[in-house]
């Protein structure tokens, strides 16, 4: 019996190292070079546009740097499913790429810990430092590190269907704070019977919107779950009336960036949205029968506003610390999200609202009557964008290491308590506080 | 020396079985090791730090796993429910000498089939037609029936509805396959016994068809319980992801996929599994003492 003990413990062992062994190494080493002196990097992202971006980006770097040319090979991987696979490439140091867009709902998870698995892209950033908007940096740092580079400010703007507003008299430009918008959206709903805006139980992000415009945070100072602060009682039931009033109604697909509440704001069942800027790539992209009927406005904002708006959503570029090729990525990707000839492609190609500020102003790029986007909407984007230029504020509480639990929360229970089931504001954020403090140890 | 070895009696049923164990000890025994080490622990990038039963303390006061719990539970109970009688009784028709076989055997191909396809393409067609809109096809049909639209998977109800229309339309076939195999070991003389004393075919299912498939009714049991409290795919695809309104649709596995792979929280994770593998195994044991799975067979 011992012999037969020894064989298979021998043998139990010898797999046991054989598949541990199998598991090692890919960590570093050295750069890897092509034939012809280019680089290969991978890079994985969750949207088509930004790979289209990057594709264009990296046509300019190989101009401009003919000694350092890059061969840039994007994967594109469905949102949910593009994260997971980091998290595991990441756990288990096995099959990462080069760089790699992380949401920033999802950041978070990925500077955890003392050692996170991303390079610091300080240095890689500093020579357009200045130009670019402090905030959103922030968003993706971590005890004064750059983890990841910003793609837009995302300000929260409105977007009204002016063909239907006209069509139950009501003059957009008028709107300027939630009781305007209110008011406008309750005489358009009893006007016409179809909803106004929208009260998203999917997308946390106007309640985001109006506690920090009313100055409040979903975090306390020390970096710990505020949920019902008073502010945040005061957004959000500031929204719920509206709702009550008619105003605001729940949306198909839960949000506005959802396939099934295209279709449904493409047939005119809503007429205003308040969403971040990005947004005016989904009207051109899923919304074509909308062309030339809607109009770009600030966001609406309350009475003795602390600011009037502030930046939402969000992609933040990184690179994996285990790249062979971290220098060479770091280098492309600041000069591909940061540099003035990648701000002015973020515009012209992805219709976002660019970090770097000194785009905003130059009106031979904002206002290009060729651009698809100034010719899809009635206003231009950056009119209003310069109008509240200087209010912009920044919501830290995006970039608390938490907030991905704190969404998840918001997006599953807490904001469908309220909207769908009545639930009282209070009541709820009460109950999301306490399961918030629990789930996070607090 | 080796043929000692490969010829001896004693080693031989070892040796056969050794590729089974060694997979068992690869894949299983040290995964669950670990996973009971992970539980104690915080994972971290290359970091995991000792914290004791600080995961379970956490997991019993998180009112979410137990909703997860709740849901994958209520799931289980009602697949039996459904999942036993329902296939039980085409098995005994599809055995019976109704109907032509030509027809039987397309009947139960039909039936087959859908366990065959994918959960991924099975939950996506099942989410069209439980959507939203009035044009989809169960809002047709609760439209013929004088009511709706219903917003099929807004409502915890309606939503559970359609999860396990989606499990009767994918394991039925699957069942009834079992018990049409189980009914054609049982011998015809008992049915031939049972007619000459003036059996009905109603009592012959009770008292010769349902007694002799035992067996394999525990069988399916077993495997449903399982089934029902690891489900993850179906909801995780009905729901286009595995955050569903308030919760509903959220299974134990789920939440372990939340918050190990989506939240990176990987210690928490493990606690979950840990728990889950209990609470599985409290209950097959249980209910496979209680059928008398374990006692010698009484010839």
């Amino acid at each position: 019996m011992s012999k037969l003990r020894t064989m298979v413990s021998g043998l139990v062992a010898a797999v046991t190292v054989t598949a541990l062994a199998a598991c090692g190494g890919g960590q570093g080493g050295e750069p890897t070079t092509n034939a012809d002196g280019s680089t290969t990097l991978n890079m994985w992202t969750f949207a088509d546009v930004h790979a289209a971006y990057y594709e264009e980006m990296a046509a300019q770097w190989n101009k401009a740097n003919p000694d350092k040319e890059i061969k840039l090979e994007v994967t594109v991987y469905p949102y949910d499913d593009m994260h997971n696979k980091l998290q595991l490439a990441f756990n288990s140091g096995e099959g990462l790429p080069d760089l790699v867009d992380i949401e920033v709902n999802k950041f978070a998870n990925f500077v955890r810990g003392s050692t996170p698995p991303l390079m610091d892209l300080t240095d890689a950033a500093a020579p357009y430092k200045d130009d670019v908007v402090q905030a959103r940096l922030d968003l993706y740092s971590k005890e004064g590190r750059v983890y990841g580079l910003p793609t837009h400010v995302g300000a929260f703007v409105a977007f009204y269907n002016t063909e239907l507003l006209e069509g139950a008299g009501i003059d957009y430009t008028t709107i300027e704070t939630w009781d305007d918008f209110k008011e406008a959206g309750t005489t358009y709903s009893s006007a016409t019977g179809k909803a106004f805006g929208v009260a998203s139980t999917g997308v946390n992000f106007v309640e985001p919107l109006v506690t920090a415009q009313l100055g409040g945070q979903f975090f306390d100072d020390e970096g710990k779950v505020q949920v019902n602060s008073p502010e945040a009682v005061e957004a959000i039931s500031m929204i719920k009336e509206m709702q009550d009033a008619g105003a605001v109604s729940t949306i198909p697909g839960g949000s506005p960036d959802t396939e099934e509440a295209y279709g449904a704001i493409n047939n005119g069942d809503y007429a205003a949205i308040v969403y971040p800027a990005w947004y005016t790539s989904r009207y051109v992209d899923y919304m074509p029968d909308l062309a030339g009927k809607v109009a770009i406005a600030p966001a609406p904002v309350p009475e003795d506003a602390e600011f009037k708006t502030i930046g939402g959503g969000g992609t933040g570029a990184a690179v994996p610390l285990a790249s062979p090729n971290k220098e060479l990525a770091a280098e492309w990707v600041a000069f591909a999200k940061l540099s003035p000839e990648a701000n002015v492609a973020v515009w012209e190609v992805l219709g976002f609202d660019p970090v770097n500020m000194s785009v905003w102003e130059d009106e031979e790029i904002t206002k290009n009557p060729e651009n698809k986007f100034n010719k899809y909407f009635q206003t231009n984007l950056f009119d209003v964008l310069n109008d509240v230029k200087d209010d912009i504020g920044h919501f830290e509480s995006f970039s608390n290491p938490n907030w991905p639990t704190l969404d998840n929360t918001f997006t599953t229970v807490t904001l469908n308590e309220i909207y769908e089931n009545d639930v009282p504001v209070q009541e709820a954020l009460d109950k999301a506080q306490s399961d918030l403090q629990n789930e996070l140890g607090e | 020396m080796l043929k000692q070895i490969l010829y001896s009696k004693r080693l031989a049923p070892y040796i056969f079985i050794l590729p089974f164990l060694i997979t068992l000890a690869v894949f299983w025994v040290v995964p669950l090791g670990r996973s009971f080490v992970m539980s104690t622990q915080e994972v971290l990038y290359g970091q995991a730090t000792f914290i004791g039963l600080d995961n379970y303390e956490r997991l019993w006061r998180d009112s979410i796993f137990w909703k997860a719990l709740y849901n994958s539970i209520r799931y289980m109970v009602l697949t039996i429910v459904l999942l036993v009688p329902i296939p039980l009784v085409l098995a005994a028709i599809v055995n019976s000498r109704i109907g032509s076989p030509r027809l039987k055997g397309f009947f139960k191909a039909s039936m087959f089939v859908p366990a065959l396809t994918s959960v991924v393409v099975a939950g996506i067609v099942f989410r069209l037609i439980f959507a939203e809109s009035g044009s989809a096809m169960m809002n047709q049909v609760a439209d013929f029936f004088g009511f709706g639209p219903v917003r099929w998977l807004r409502e915890d109800l309606t939503g559970l509805t359609a999860l396990l229309a989606l499990a009767l339309w994918r394991w039925a076939g699957v069942n009834m396959m079992y018990f049409i195999a189980g009914m054609q070991a049982i011998p015809s003389e008992y049915y031939e016994a049972a007619a000459m004393d003036g059996a009905s075919k109603f009592r012959q299912f009770i008292h010769i068809t349902v007694p002799n498939l035992k067996p394999t009714i525990v069988y399916v049991v077993t495997i449903s319980v399982y089934g029902g409290l690891a489900m993850f795919l179906e909801s995780f695809m009905l729901y286009a992801g595995n955050n569903s309104p308030n919760n509903q649709g959220l299974t134990v596995v789920g939440y372990l996929y939340r918050k190990g792979i989506e939240e990176n929280n990987l210690g928490f994770a493990s606690a979950v599994g840990v728990v889950l593998l209990v609470i599985v195994m409290a209950i097959n044991i249980t209910y496979l003492l209680a059928s008398g799975t374990f006692k010698k067979e009484e010839v």
